[in-house]
């Protein structure tokens, strides 16, 4: 009973596929769209199209939606068929049933089994129940089993027994089924059924119990055997073998771990170095130059610093553009010569590493620690390396080494203390000094740990701090380093507060705030933009009130210096250095002088405005107006100026005589002297000699800074007017006086430079541009390399062009099918009307026929009386 | 019964001094006053601690005498008329109550004299306020109002004596003067203020307390606003000269032109240009007659004549001023310390409303704008990026200046600038000839928004005028504050020397002047 309709479904499948190739043959059927070209390789979809059925298509799902939800309007409630398998299409109806009834069948069963306590504890042997077992139904793998499950054993007898091929036979069993299935009623029907999906269970029981009993063989298999191979070697030898493999292990490692120290690369020549030095330098000033055009930064050339492919890019080989690669020179050791230079460093250095290592010894030696220590050393190595300044000048370019001879000619700070005993004390005080240190949580925490102890201690323990609070090495020490660096700042602060103020300290921690700000440059902006941006509010605020402030203080100055040293000054906008020029400007033109020590901070700020600019050869119109007021300063007869004043200085007054010197005796026996920063704050000058000698030195800084600026801006077109005042300054006031003869040199050489300048100018025109071309009336001929796509537009514009194209397409499609609809629901309702109009009609009928007869049949009684 | 108390009043006097030097409660005091005539002897203990060296004393005992005097005024229980002497009194036939009236009037006068000495306590100047409206309504001179059409307080004791103390010769009054402007919104007081204001000195103090005064008077502007009077005058109002506007106009233009009469000194100059043109010129009746002040501050040059230019303005504006040679004063007047004074915007501003016009001959448009380009040489950058665009503007609304920055005949022969930066006189100065090299300079100056404004003049100026109005009050923090406040930046750029000494970097030298130690 189950074949028979499948088969006729089967047949309905055949003659539908059949009548469907019927309709495509049929020429009434067919509308063939026709194309006006045929163009080579291009497969169009829609050249025959069938508008019968696509059309027979449309009414049946109008009718299966629309329709239907037409007849449910105005209806609340609805009937759901819920049966099993009552929307399933891909069901055969047979199929359905007999889900059905299994279904209904388990749902007794289940609420039967309930109340069943013996069936619910089943015994089982090996995961298999007992009452199953007892059956002793494994073996029955018969012949007669139904279609499905025959197929596993059909094909095992077939291999089993051969014979006949498996083919054959199978077709024979089928037959013989189709036979005995007849003759089944639905009730052993089902009972196969269960059977048959209880049995499948047990088949898979069977399966895993097989499996497992084969592993655990094996595994009692390899027991033995390795136990066997335990046995071969001999107790005694292993013990004494056991320290000897253990150096040889260590020796391996060793080597191994020296292997990978070393650069992977081979060695290089200091050729190579000098030229990979330099290959990166003018990289880096060549991203200067760009950003001091004011270009847009490309992404990407922006990193500054190499990075090896094994870079976590948490900055711990910050200074990896300052590695030396093992090197040698001279038959030298590249990194020995170094290490000479300050012994006291190094001797520290080597002091720490032991200590690190022996620290490390007595913890496990394992190699991963090996590893970091050596790379810690190394690393504190190339530090101490880049803290000193000329190490390795030979392998860096020639301009950069002239610059270090420079640097080197210029007067150091001189050290009160003799190298012996500095390295005495240092040698005591290391003795004391941690190795770890817990990172500052607040500023006075930082104070607390850096109270007490030498400047170069000071500078060991942060570096210690840096790196025992690696950010590599847990999780918040990122933070507590960004931290650090403001805790830094705040402390160098309070260090150029302090009276005297501590600068050497600060010198010696410049290193480590540029370290800390190279790895977190973004918090070390917002720190330094935090301080420029509090200054400048007070700064503003005070303005407001007075009118005029007082100059920065030494703090202000010292962070306007760091500023300048860790941030690029010749960017064309850049968030940290664009503020503190704009800082310095403000304090140059608001900040009246009103004593020596304002005009030594008005100089420190001028000294700070030159470096700013130096590179980048910027205009800083504030810079010029106070060296010309400084240079009015010194000017003994203020009447027929010549030249105008500009704010805070004024042409007469109480200040402005400033550096007029009190006797022309101090000029014999004045000598050039590096004024102290500390000046800025304060200055005890007793007597008139001394004072005369700081106006000297004051003047001679001042001429020093024009000079400078007349090299810098001798491009300005308008250099002459700039210098006017100067010039006029230089060659009718200050040469009548007398000055010491270095001051006297130095005015005339600027003096010349300045008439030395061209004053004759080309016109100014506009930028010349390409000339607007005419319109052309020759059509434009554009290759066309693809087919098919749309040109002559970017790619926004093809999208924007598509979408629309879409959306048009869309809203045409959507207003066809509501017309459509619309139709269809319009005929639907005729429909409606005209049935019931004819059934009305049938009825009026059949009434009027029936009251005919009735009438008739009174009739004919009628006339039946009669 | 009042008689026999008068009689031993010193006595009683003294007796109470040292017997009631405790605490006393004052307003019971004036309670039991008012109650009855009998305890009229404690309004000694009143004035006694009006007399007290405790601050929190003398401010319970101005509250309580205001309190008292002012019920005694409503009472009328205050003798009216002219005051006979205490010992008069006495021996005079008046009757009880007059000798009772005139014992209070004695002792209110007393108050008044007390109250003045205080008044550098606000609540003195308060108190007396009240006493002068008291007064108003229920005037102590019995007076025929049909005669005098004035306000009372002129003959009140009290408001004279504390418009003359405010004036002070001695000390500078200014926050009592401001508390005191509470009371000038009220028309009558105002107006009897205006017209108290006259006599004048040379003193600085008394300069400075005139001119708070008077700038903390602010006029009415229509008749119909005149309606805060401290006294209402029911009848004769019509006839009232406190209650017409072009009176107090009138009263107003006299008070200050007498102020101005005399020499002042520079800040006040300033500070009396400040507000001159809005809220001194518009209230007087005749506002030519400011000329002289103003031409005479214009002349006098730097931060007077940038002032003074706003009152002119609205002369010439409004009133149909005649200034020869306006344009080439103004001229002048651009000096380096344009750039640098407080009153900065506001020059600008007036500037550019002169040099609006499109009338001005090409020559004195391109005298200013290569005057204003030579100056920028020496401008901060908030100044800067005012002058840029104020230049272009000019050369906006005169083409013909267009030469200044475009001058393709003579491009490639060098020549020297042929400006002439001591001419006084726009017309000979040569602008026109020259170029604006400075512009060009200032392209590389060191602020980028200075640095791109200057780099328009390389291209041909765009249409539309640029709104200078914006930039006139940037200060140089809020400058600073567009790159501090930037929201996010992608990575900030680091210097790639290394840093490792305090004075090393950037060409050192700072290094090479100064030292750490």
């Amino acid at each position: 009973m189950g074949k028979a309709p499948k088969k006729r479904s089967l047949a309905d499948k055949v003659r539908k596929t059949k009548t469907s190739s019927e309709i495509k043959n049929n020429p009434f059927e067919v509308k063939i769209n026709r194309k006006k070209f045929d163009v080579l390789g291009r497969k169009s979809k829609h050249d025959v199209g069938l508008p019968g059925v696509s059309r027979s298509k449309a009414v049946n799902k109008r009718k299966e939606t629309l329709l239907k939800e037409y007849k449910q309007k105005n209806r609340c409630s609805k009937f759901i068929d819920r049966r099993f398998g009552e929307y399933d299409t891909k069901m055969a109806p047979e199929d359905k049933i007999l889900q059905r009834f299994t279904m209904e069948r388990q749902r007794v069963h289940e609420k039967k089994d309930v109340y069943n306590l013996n069936e619910e504890e089943e015994l089982t042997h090996y995961g298999q129940s007992l009452a199953e077992m007892e059956k002793f139904n494994d073996v029955v793998n018969s012949d007669d089993e139904s279609e499905e499950k025959g197929l596993l054993s059909a094909e095992l007898t077939a291999s089993h027994f051969g014979g006949g091929g498996g083919l054959l036979r199978k077709k024979a069993l089928g037959e013989e089924e189709e036979g005995g299935q007849r003759a089944k009623s639905r009730q052993e029907l089902i009972e196969e059924l269960i059977q048959k999906s209880k049995q499948e269970k047990r088949e898979r029981q069977v399966q895993r119990e097989e499996a497992q009993e084969l592993t655990e063989k094996l595994d009692q298999d390899w027991k033995n055997i390795q136990s066997l191979m335990v046995k071969k070697t001999p107790k005694a030898d292993k013990q004494e073998e056991k320290p000897k493999l253990e150096e040889y292990d260590m020796m391996v490692r060793e080597l191994g771990f020296e292997m990978k120290a070393q650069p992977s690369e081979k060695m290089k020549t200091p050729e190579e170095l000098a030229k990979e030095e330099r290959e990166k330098l003018q990289k880096l000033e060549a991203d200067r130059l760009r950003r001091m055009m004011g270009e847009e930064v490309v992404e990407g050339a922006q990193s500054q610093i190499h990075f090896s492919a094994d870079d976590l890019n948490d900055g711990f080989v910050l200074d990896k553009h300052d590695k030396k690669t093992l090197a040698y020179q001279d038959g030298k050791w590249n990194m020995g010569e170094e290490e000479e230079e300050e012994e006291e460093e190094d001797e520290a250095e080597d002091e720490e590493g032991e200590g690190e290592s022996s620290e490390e010894q007595e913890s496990d030696a394992e190699e991963d620690e090996v590893e970091e220590e050596e790379e810690e050393e190394e690393e504190e190595e190339e530090e101490e390396g880049s803290g000193e300044d000329d190490g390795h000048s030979d392998l860096e370019s020639e301009q950069e080494s002239e610059n270090e001879e420079e640097e080197e000619a210029s007067p150091k700070p001189k050290k009160t203390l003799s190298k012996e005993e500095v390295k005495a004390q240092q040698e005591a005080a290391k003795a004391e000094l941690p190795y770890t240190f817990a990172a500052p949580e607040s500023y006075n925490d930082l104070k607390d740990m850096l109270r007490g102890h030498t400047s170069d201690n000071q500078r060991l323990i942060v570096a210690r701090t840096q790196k025992s609070n690696h950010p590599s090495l847990a999780v918040g020490n990122k933070l507590k380093l960004q931290k650090l660096f403001g805790f830094l700042l705040e402390y160098i602060g309070e260090l150029a507060t302090r009276s005297p103020p501590e600068l050497s300290t600060i010198d010696k921690l410049i290193p480590e705030v540029y370290a800390l700000c190279q790895m977190f440059p973004d918090a070390a902006c917002k720190a330094m933009q935090s301080i420029l941006g509090d200054a400048a509010h007070s700064m503003e605020e005070t303005l407001e009130v007075k009118g005029h402030a007082a100059f920065p203080t030494l703090d202000m100055l010292i962070y306007l210096k760091v500023t300048a040293l860790l941030f690029p000054t010749s960017d064309f906008r850049h968030p940290v250095t664009t503020p503190a020029l704009l800082f310095i400007s403000q304090a140059l033109t608001k900040c009246p002088v009103r004593s020596l020590q304002d005009l030594t901070s008005g100089l420190v700020l001028c000294s700070l405005g030159v470096e700013y600019v130096s590179f980048s050869k910027r205009f800083l119109p504030e810079l010029i107006n106070f060296l010309v007021g400084t240079l009015h300063l010194a000017v003994q007869d203020k009447a027929s100026l010549g030249y105008i004043v500009v704010p805070p200085f004024r042409a007469s007054g109480k200040y402005s005589d400033l550096l007029v010197l009190s006797s022309s005796e101090s000029c014999r026996s004045w000598s050039k002297k590096s004024l102290p920063l500390s000046a800025t704050q304060q200055l005890d000058l007793g007597n008139d000699p001394d004072r005369d000698t700081h106006r000297l030195t004051c003047l001679s800084t001042c001429l020093d800074l024009v000079k400078r600026c007349c090299l810098l801006y001798k491009d300005l077109p308008s250099f002459t007017h700039i210098f006017q005042p100067i010039r006029t300054l230089l060659s009718k006031h200050l040469s009548t006086q007398t000055l010491p003869e270095p001051l006297q040199e130095l005015s005339s050489e600027i003096v010349e430079a300045i008439s030395s300048m061209p004053v004759t100018q080309s016109a100014l025109v506009f930028d010349k541009r390409k000339p607007i071309p005419l319109k052309l009336l020759t059509p434009k001929i554009v290759e066309v390399l693809d087919y098919g796509k749309k040109r002559g537009s970017t790619r926004e514009e093809r999208e924007k062009e598509r979408l629309k194209h879409k959306y048009k397409r869309e809203f045409k499609g959507a207003l066809r099918e509501i017309r459509k609809d619309s139709r269809f629901l319009a005929r639907e309702k005729l429909n409606e009307v005209m049935n019931r109009d004819a059934e009305r009609k049938r009825k009026v009928k059949e009434l009027m026929g029936s009251l005919a007869t009735q009438e008739g049949e009174w009739k004919s009684l009628k006339r039946k009386k009669k | 019964m009042a008689p026999a108390k008068k009689r031993n009043v010193s006595s009683v006097k003294t007796a109470e001094k040292s017997a009631k030097k405790a605490k006393v409660d004052l307003s019971k005091t004036v309670e039991r006053i008012l109650e009855s005539r009998k305890h009229a002897n404690d309004v000694f203990d009143i004035l006694e601690s009006l007399q007290a060296e405790q601050e929190k004393e003398v401010i319970s005992a101005v509250a309580a005498c205001s309190e008292l005097f002012c019920a005694l005024l409503e009472r009328k229980e205050l003798f009216l008329g002219k005051l006979p002497g205490e010992e008069d009194a006495l021996s005079g036939g008046y009757s009880a109550e007059d000798k009772y009236r005139i014992f209070m009037r004695h002792r209110y006068t007393s108050c008044v004299e007390i109250l003045l000495e205080h008044l550098s306590h606000e609540h003195a100047m308060c108190c007396l306020m009240k006493f002068a409206a008291g007064e108003g309504l229920h005037p102590l001179e019995d007076l025929d109002w049909s005669e005098h059409y004035t306000f009372p307080e002129r003959y009140t004791l009290s408001f004279v004596a504390l418009v003359d103390n405010l004036l002070s010769k001695a000390t500078d009054n200014s926050l009592l003067i401001s508390r005191f402007q509470e009371f000038l919104e009220m028309e009558d007081v105002r107006y009897y203020v205006m017209s108290s204001i006259r006599d004048n000195a040379v003193v600085p103090v008394y300069q400075n307390n005139v001119f708070t005064l008077m700038s903390s008077i602010s006029m009415p502007n229509q008749e119909s606003e005149l309606t805060n009077f401290m006294v209402k005058q029911e009848a004769k109002h019509e006839d009232w000269k406190a209650a017409k506007l072009h009176e107090h106009k009138r009263v107003f233009e006299r008070m200050w032109l007498g102020f101005l009469k005399y020499k002042l000194p520079n800040s006040m100059y300033k500070k009396v240009l400040v507000i001159l043109h809005d809220s001194i010129l518009p209230y007087m009746s005749k506002p030519t007659l400011m000329i002289d002040f103003l031409t005479a501050a214009y002349e006098i040059g730097g931060a007077i004549s940038l002032l003074a230019l706003n009152g002119l303005f609205v002369l010439i504006h409004q009133h149909n001023l005649d200034y020869p040679d306006f344009y080439k004063k103004l001229y002048n007047l651009l000096e380096p310390s344009v750039f640098h004074v407080k009153y900065r915007a506001r020059f600008f501003h007036l500037a550019n409303v002169f040099l609006s016009s499109s009338h001005l001959p090409v020559y004195l448009v391109a005298a200013f704008a290569k005057r204003l380009a030579r100056l920028a040489l020496t401008a901060p950058p908030t100044a800067l990026l005012i002058v840029l665009p104020f230049i272009y503007n000019l050369i906006r609304r005169h083409p013909s200046c267009r030469v200044l920055i475009h001058k393709p005949s003579a491009e490639d022969e060098p020549f020297e600038d042929p400006y002439l930066t001591d001419e006084e006189d726009p017309a000979q100065c040569r602008a026109l000839e020259s170029s604006l090299w400075e512009i060009k300079s200032l392209q590389k100056h060191y602020h980028p928004d200075v640095a791109k404004a200057a780099l328009l003049i390389n291209t041909p100026l765009s249409e539309q005028e640029d709104d200078i109005s914006e930039t006139l009050e940037v200060t140089t923090y809020e400058l600073m504050e567009k790159d501090l406040k930037q929201p996010e930046i992608k990575s900030v750029p680091l210097e790639f020397e290394t840093a490792t000494r305090l004075l090393k970097g950037g060409g050192d030298v700072l290094g090479q002047h100064f030292c750490l130690a």
